[in-house]
C-alpha cells in the first residue's frame, strides 16, 4: 500500500534520511520506532510529500506520488489521511467545520458535507459535539476530531506522527483502540510513528526501527520476535543486556502457560535457574521471554526446546 | 467663540475626518492585505517561495514605512494629481493617507499571518488544499483576531495622519485645531477638538479590541 524506495533527504549538512526503503502492506498497522532525530518524522512527511525527498520514489495505493505535479499531488493527498501530535485543528472553526474542511477542499456540496461530518463524528464517538470549538475539548477529544477529519476523504492510508504523545495513558489507550477499530472495520492501512514501546506492543502488526536516517530492522512483529538478536525483542523485553556468558534466553510465542521449563527439568539431567523474564501481550498474542542458566546436560535440553518451537539464544 | 459657533465647525470637521479615514481605511485594506499575504506566501519556506520578489516587496514596504508621513505626503503630490486630478480636498488626501498606511498595515498583516502555526498550514497541505484555499480558509481566518487588531492600530494611525493631511486641504479635526486653536488662539475650540480626538480614538480602540476578542477562540 505504501512503497518507498531509496529515500534520501538532507537539510544542509544534516542527513535526515539515508537510503530508506519502506514497505507497508494493505490493511496493516505499521509502526516506526526510533530515538529523537532518527528521521521518523521526515520519513512520514516524505510519504505524502510534505517533504520532498532528495532522491527516491514514493508510491501510495498504486500511485507514484514522486512523479506527480502539484495539482495532481493535491488530489492524491486527499486519499492519504494524517493526524498530528498537537492535533493541528483550526481554532477559527467549530468541530464540525474542522471535519468539513477536507470536504470543502474537495468541493463536496454542503448537504453532503453535513451528512458526512455527522457520520464521521459518530464514528469517532463525538456525535453531538459538532458545534463546539476545539478549545472546549480535551486532548483525547481533539485527537478524535483530528481522526474524523483525516478520514473525511475516505483515505486508503492514515499517517500518524506521535498522535498520542501529548495524551495521558488512559486517553492514549482509547485513541489506540479507536485506530485499531478503524483498521479492522474500514481496512485502513495505518503508518504510525511513536517512541512509546507500548503503542507498538498494543497495535502494530509490523515495525521499522530507525537510527541515523536508516532503517535498522523491519518486518512483522511475529517474524522479528523469532529472529535471533532482534533489536525489537530486546526493546520490548526488559532483560539486562548484554546477556551474561553462557546464559540462555528463550523466547516463546503461542501459549506462554505451557510448562516447557518444568518439562525440561523433568526429562533431562539439567538444573534451571531463572535469571529474569517477562510476558508481554502483543497485538498478535502473548509472547514470553525468559533468561535462564542451565547446569548439567544442556545440549539435549536446548534441542528439545527448539523442537518445541522456542527461539533459543545462547550467549557466549 | 460660543458653542453655537463651534458646533457646526466641529460637526463638519468630524465628518471630514470620518470621510478621509474611512475611505483610506478601505483602500488600505484593499492594497495592504494582499501585500501582507504576499510577504508571507513568497517568503523562503512560505507556500510559494519566491525570495527575490519577497525581498523587493519588503524593500518597497520599508521605504514607505521609513518616510515620515508629512514628507511622503508632499513627495507624492505628482502621483496624487495623477490619480485624482487635484492635490487639494478630501479626495486628494485619501491618496497620501492610503500610500502612507498600506506599508504599515501590510507589515501588521504579515505579523498576524506569521502567528498562525505551521502545523495547521501543513495539516491543510496534507489534506490536499491548494495554496489559494490555504490562504483563504486557513491563514486569514486563523489570523483574524490579529488582523482586526492590526486594522485598529492602522485606523488610529490614519486619524493621526489625517490631521496632518488636513492641512493640505482635506479639512478635518486636525486642520480645525491648527486653524482655530493655533492660528487664532481659540483655546476652548482647541481643547474641545483634542477631547473629541481622544474620545474617537478610544472608541475605535475599544471596538477593535472587542471584535478581536470575540473572534479569538484559542483560549
Ligand atoms: N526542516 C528541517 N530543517 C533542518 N533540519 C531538519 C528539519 N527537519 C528535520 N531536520 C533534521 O533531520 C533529522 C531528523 O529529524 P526528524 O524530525 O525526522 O526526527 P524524528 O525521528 O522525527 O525525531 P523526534 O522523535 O524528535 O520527532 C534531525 O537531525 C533534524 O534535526
Ligand atoms: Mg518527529
Amino acid at each position: 500500500m505504501i512503497q518507498a524506495s531509496g529515500l534520501h533527504k538532507s537539510y544542509g549538512e544534516t542527513v535526515a534520511l539515508d537510503g530508506v526503503d519502506l514497505h507497508v502492506r494493505e490493511g496493516e498497522i505499521y509502526g516506526v520506532l526510533g530515538r529523537s532525530g532518527a528521521g521518523k518524522s521526515t520519513l512520514l512527511r516524505c510519504v505524502n510529500l510534505l517533504e520532498r525527498p532528495g532522491r527516491g520514489t514514493v508510491t501510495v495505493a498504486g500511485q507514484e506520488l514522486t512523479a506527480l505535479r502539484s495539482g495532481e499531488l493535491n488530489h492524491a493527498r486527499r486519499r492519504i489521511g494524517m493526524i498530528h501530535q498537537h492535533f493541528a485543528l483550526l481554532s477559527s472553526r467549530t468541530v464540525a467545520a474542522n471535519v468539513a474542511f477536507p470536504l470543502e477542499v474537495m468541493g463536496v456540496a454542503r448537504a453532503e458535507r453535513e451528512r458526512r461530518v455527522a457520520e464521521l463524528l459518530d464514528l469517532v464517538g463525538l456525535g453531538g459535539r459538532g458545534g463546539d470549538r476545539p478549545h472546549q475539548l480535551s486532548g483525547g477529544q481533539k485527537q478524535r476530531v483530528g481522526i474524523a477529519r483525516a478520514l473525511a476523504g475516505d483515505p486508503a492510508v492514515l499517517l500518524s506522527d506521535e498522535a498520542t504523545s501529548a495524551l495521558d495513558p488512559a486517553t492514549t489507550r482509547s485513541i489506540l483502540d479507536l485506530l485499531k477499530r478503524l483498521n479492522a472495520e474500514l481496512g485502513l492501512t495505518i503508518l504510525l510513528i511513536t517512541h512509546e514501546m507500548n503503542v507498538v506492543k498494543s497495535v502494530c502488526d509490523s515495525v521499522a526501527i530507525m537510527a541515523g536516517g536508516r532503517i535498522e530492522e523491519s518486518g512483522s512483529i511475529a517474524g522479528l520476535i523469532r529472529t535471533p538478536g532482534s533489536r525489537l525483542t530486546r526493546e520490548i523485553f526488559p532483560l539486562p543486556e548484554p546477556a551474561p556468558a553462557g546464559s540462555v534466553t528463550l523466547t516463546f510465542t503461542g501459549d506462554p502457560q505451557r510448562p516447557v521449563v518444568s518439562e525440561v527439568v523433568r526429562e533431562f539431567d539439567v538444573e534451571v535457574s531463572i535469571l529474569g523474564g517477562s510476558i508481554e501481550d502483543l497485538a498478535g498474542g502473548a509472547v514470553g521471554r525468559l533468561r535462564v542458566a542451565l547446569t548439567g546436560e544442556a545440549a539435549p535440553a536446548l534441542a528439545y526446546l527448539r523442537e518445541r518451537g522456542l527461539l533459543v539464544e545462547v550467549a557466549r | 467663540m460660543t458653542w453655537d459657533e463651534m458646533a457646526p465647525l466641529l460637526w463638519e470637521s468630524t465628518w471630514q475626518t470620518a470621510l478621509m479615514v474611512g475611505w483610506s481605511t478601505v483602500f488600505t485594506v484593499l492594497f495592504g492585505l494582499p501585500i501582507g499575504v504576499a510577504l508571507v506566501v513568497f517568503d523562503r519556506g512560505g507556500l510559494r517561495p519566491l525570495p527575490v520578489l519577497k525581498s523587493v516587496l519588503g524593500v518597497i514596504v520599508n521605504v514607505g514605512r521609513s518616510l515620515p508621513f508629512i514628507v511622503l505626503m508632499i513627495a507624492i503630490i505628482p502621483f496624487t494629481r495623477l490619480v485624482v486630478g487635484t492635490t487639494i480636498g478630501t479626495a486628494a488626501v485619501v491618496v497620501p493617507l492610503t500610500v502612507g498606511a498600506v506599508p504599515f498595515f501590510a507589515r501588521l498583516v504579515e505579523t498576524a499571518l506569521r502567528e498562525v502555526g505551521s502545523d495547521v498550514v501543513q495539516a491543510a497541505q496534507a489534506m490536499g488544499a491548494s495554496r489559494t484555499a490555504i490562504v483563504r480558509k486557513v491563514l486569514l481566518p486563523e489570523a483574524m483576531p490579529g488582523l482586526v487588531a492590526g486594522l485598529t492600530v492602522t485606523v488610529v494611525a490614519l486619524i493621526g495622519y489625517s490631521a496632518m493631511a488636513g492641512t493640505i486641504g482635506g479639512g478635518g479635526l486636525g486642520d480645525l485645531a491648527v486653524r482655530y486653536g493655533y492660528q487664532r488662539f481659540e483655546t476652548l475650540l482647541m481643547i474641545v477638538t483634542v477631547v473629541l480626538l481622544v474620545v474617537i480614538v478610544q472608541l475605535i480602540q475599544s471596538l477593535g479590541d472587542a471584535v478581536a476578542r470575540r473572534l479569538s477562540h484559542s483560549k
